[in-house]
C-alpha cells in the first residue's frame, strides 16, 4: 500500500524510526539557525550563532552564577505550581463530583480564568509587594484557575458505570471517591499536572520580568538592557530545556505508575 | 412458586422530565421475583427495561410505589443487589483478580476481620476465577482482555460478595453471537451452582427464553408489563432446546407481542411510503 511521506494513519512506528525522526525534528531548526547565523550576514547582536550562545552559557556558569539563577527560578516555579496543586486538586475533585459545588464554583472560576494573569501584577505588587511571595503569587494566579477546571473535568470523565458498579457493590460515598473516582482519574490528573507545569514556566518569566533581581527571567531582561543577545538566547533555551526535562520526567512517572496504559501491542 | 419472594415491586412509577413534558418510563409495575429464580425482561427499545433494573439496583429513584428486598423497602443502592453492566464497568487500574476481590476493600464486606473470613474471601476469589475460566488472565489488566473475558470478570466481581440478587442489563449485548452462546451456558451453570436469583434485561427474545424461567415482556409508551410467560423447559438448558417446538412457539408468540406493542406497524407504513416516493423518482415529484 502506498502511504507516502506521512506514513499510515494513526499507526505506531517502531522505536528506531521514531528516534531518527525525533532527531530530525530537533536538529533541523538547529542547523537552520547555525546556517543563518554563519552565512546570513546578520549582525551577531541580532542573531548570535549556536557557538556564541554556548560560550555565553559557559561564561554565565563560571562568572555570573548561572546555577543560582537556575535554582531560584526552579524553586519559584515549583512553589507557585505546588501551591496551585494543593488547592486545585481537592477543589477540582469536589467540583467534578458534586453538581452543587460545581454550580457554585465553576462559573466563577471560568470568569477569573479569562482575566489575564499578567494584569493582576500591579495588584499583586500593591497587596503583596515585590518579595518572593509576589513571584509565587503570579505563578499561582496563572496556573490555579485553569488547573481547577482541568481537574474537575478529569474527575467528570470517570465513566459513570465505574461509579455505579462501585455503588452496587456497596461502596460508601467516601469509598467511591477514594477507591473508584480517584484511581480512575489518576492518569488524567497526572497529565493535567504536566501541562500546568508548562504554564507555570510561562508565568515565571512574567513574574521575574516585573520585580526580581535573580532568576532566568531576570537575567533575560538584564541582558536586553546590555544588548547581550546571546545571553537572551541562552536564557530562553535554558528555560525550554528545563521545561522539556520536567515534561519528560512526568511522562516517565506516567509510564511507571500506570503500566497498563502503556503496553504496546 | 414455592420459594420465598426476594424482590417485590408493587405499583412502581417512574417519570422522566423531557423538555416541557414527561415520559412515563414505568407505569405501575408490579412484579415478584422468587428465591433462586432466573427472570428475564424483554421488550421494544424504550419500554423501560433498563429503568426498571436500575430502579431495582437503587441507581434510579422511583417516584411512587415500593421496591422491597426480603420485605424491606430499598433506599438507594445496596451490596445485596449486585449489577453487571453492558460494558466499561471494570476498573482498568486493577488486575482481574483485584477487580474480582474489589468488594474486600469496602467496609460493608469486611466488618468481620478474622483470619478465617480473609481466607474464605481469598478462596472465594480463586473459586470464582476458576469457575469463570479466568485462571490464565488472573494477573492481567482488563484492557488486555476480549469483550467476552471482560464480562466474565464483571460477573465474577458481582458474585464475589454473594449478593441476594444479580441484576444484569444486556451484559452480552456487545458480544458476537458465538461468544454470547458460550456466555449463556456459563451464566446458567454459574447461577445454578451459586443458587443466585437473577434479573436479566435483554432485547433478544431467544436469549430471554433460553436463560429465563420466566420471561417478562414489557411494552413502551408508557413503560408497562405486557405479559409474563413461564418457559416450559427444564431448568438445565442446552443449545439444541432452541429447536424444540415449544421454544419456537414461545419465541414467535413473544415476538408478536413485541411487534404489536412497539408501534412497528406505523414504521412499516412509513417505510412503504418512503420507498414509493423513491421509486416514483424525480418524474413523480414534479
Ligand atoms: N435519564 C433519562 N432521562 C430522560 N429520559 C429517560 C432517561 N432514561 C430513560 N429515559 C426514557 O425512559 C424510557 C425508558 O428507557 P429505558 O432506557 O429504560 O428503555 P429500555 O427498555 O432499556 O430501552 P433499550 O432497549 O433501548 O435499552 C425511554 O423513553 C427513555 O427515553
Ligand atoms: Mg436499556
Amino acid at each position: 500500500m502506498q502511504t507516502g511521506l506521512l506514513g499510515p494513519l494513526r499507526q505506531k512506528i517502531d522505536r528506531r524510526s521514531y528516534l531518527v525522526l525525533v532527531a530530525v525534528g530537533l536538529l533541523t531548526p538547529l542547523l537552520v539557525w547555525w546556517a543563518a547565523a554563519t552565512w546570513g550576514g546578520a549582525d551577531p547582536v541580532f542573531l548570535p550563532g549556536p557557538r556564541q550562545v554556548l560560550q555565553r552559557v559557559q561564561v554565565w556558569y563560571h562568572d555570573e552564577n548561572l546555577l543560582d539563577d537556575l535554582s531560584i527560578s526552579v524553586l519559584r516555579v515549583l512553589a507557585g505550581w505546588l501551591l496551585s496543586v494543593l488547592i486545585a486538586l481537592p477543589l477540582g475533585l469536589y467540583i467534578g463530583t458534586y453538581a452543587r459545588v460545581q454550580a457554585v464554583l465553576e462559573p466563577l472560576t471560568d470568569l477569573v480564568r479569562y482575566m489575564p494573569a499578567v494584569a493582576f501584577v500591579p495588584l499583586i505588587m500593591l497587596w503583596i509587594g515585590i518579595d518572593e511571595q509576589a513571584k509565587v503569587a503570579v505563578i499561582f494566579i496563572g496556573t490555579f484557575f485553569q488547573m481547577v477546571l482541568m481537574v474537575a473535568e478529569d474527575v467528570r470523565r470517570v465513566p459513570i458505570t465505574q461509579v455505579e458498579a462501585g455503588q452496587t457493590m456497596g461502596a460508601s460515598r467516601r469509598e467511591l471517591i477514594e477507591k473508584v473516582i480517584l484511581p480512575s482519574a489518576k492518569p488524567a490528573l497526572l497529565d493535567t499536572l504536566r501541562l500546568t507545569m508548562g504554564w507555570a514556566w510561562t508565568y515565571l518569566v512574567v513574574a521575574e520580568l516585573v520585580a526580581a533581581n535573580s532568576g532566568l527571567g531576570f537575567a533575560i531582561i538584564k541582558a536586553q538592557r546590555f544588548l547581550q543577545t546571546d545571553k537572551i538566547f541562552a536564557g530562553i533555551l535554558l528555560i525550554g530545556l528545563l521545561g522539556l526535562a520536567m515534561d519528560q520526567g512526568f511522562r516517565l512517572i506516567h509510564r511507571l505508575a500506570f503500566p497498563w496504559l502503556h503496553r504496546s501491542a | 412458586m414455592s420459594t420465598p419472594v426476594v424482590v417485590s415491586c408493587s405499583e412502581v412509577v417512574k417519570r422522566f422530565q423531557r423538555g416541557s413534558g414527561t415520559t412515563l418510563a414505568l407505569d405501575r409495575i408490579s412484579l415478584d421475583v422468587h428465591e433462586g429464580e432466573f427472570v428475564t425482561l424483554v421488550g421494544a427499545s424504550g419500554c423501560g427495561k433498563s429503568t426498571l433494573l436500575r430502579a431495582l439496583a437503587g441507581l434510579e429513584q422511583h417516584d411512587s410505589g415500593v421496591i422491597a428486598v426480603d420485605g424491606a423497602p430499598i433506599r438507594g443502592p445496596g451490596a445485596e443487589r449486585a449489577m453487571v453492566f453492558q460494558n466499561y464497568s471494570l476498573y482498568p487500574w486493577l488486575t482481574v483478580r483485584d477487580n474480582i476481590s474489589f468488594t474486600r476493600q469496602l467496609a460493608v464486606h469486611t466488618r468481620e476481620r478474622t483470619s478465617a473470613s480473609v481466607e474464605a474471601a481469598l478462596g472465594r476469589a480463586d473459586a470464582l476465577i476458576r469457575l469463570m475460566g479466568l485462571q490464565e488472565v488472573a494477573d492481567a489488566h482488563p484492557n488486555q482482555l476480549s469483550g467476552g473475558m471482560q464480562q466474565r470478570v464483571a460477573i465474577a466481581r458481582a458474585l464475589m460478595s454473594r449478593p441476594r440478587i444479580l441484576l444484569m442489563d444486556e451484559p452480552f449485548g456487545a458480544l458476537d453471537a458465538q461468544t454470547r452462546e458460550v456466555m449463556h451456558d456459563l451464566i446458567l451453570h454459574v447461577s445454578n451452582l451459586e443458587r443466585c436469583t437473577v434479573v436479566f434485561v435483554t432485547h433478544d427474545v431467544e436469549e430471554a427464553i433460553y436463560l429465563g424461567q420466566r420471561v417478562v415482556v414489557m411494552a413502551p409508551r408508557p413503560g408497562r408489563i405486557d405479559g409474563i410467560y413461564s418457559v416450559p423447559l427444564p431448568r438445565l438448558r442446552s443449545q439444541p432446546m432452541k429447536n424444540l417446538p415449544e421454544f419456537i412457539a414461545l419465541k414467535a408468540g413473544i415476538l408478536d407481542r413485541i411487534r404489536a406493542t412497539a408501534g412497528m406497524q406505523t414504521d412499516v407504513d412509513m417505510l412503504a411510503q418512503l420507498s414509493d416516493r423513491a421509486h416514483a423518482g424525480p418524474a413523480g415529484s414534479g
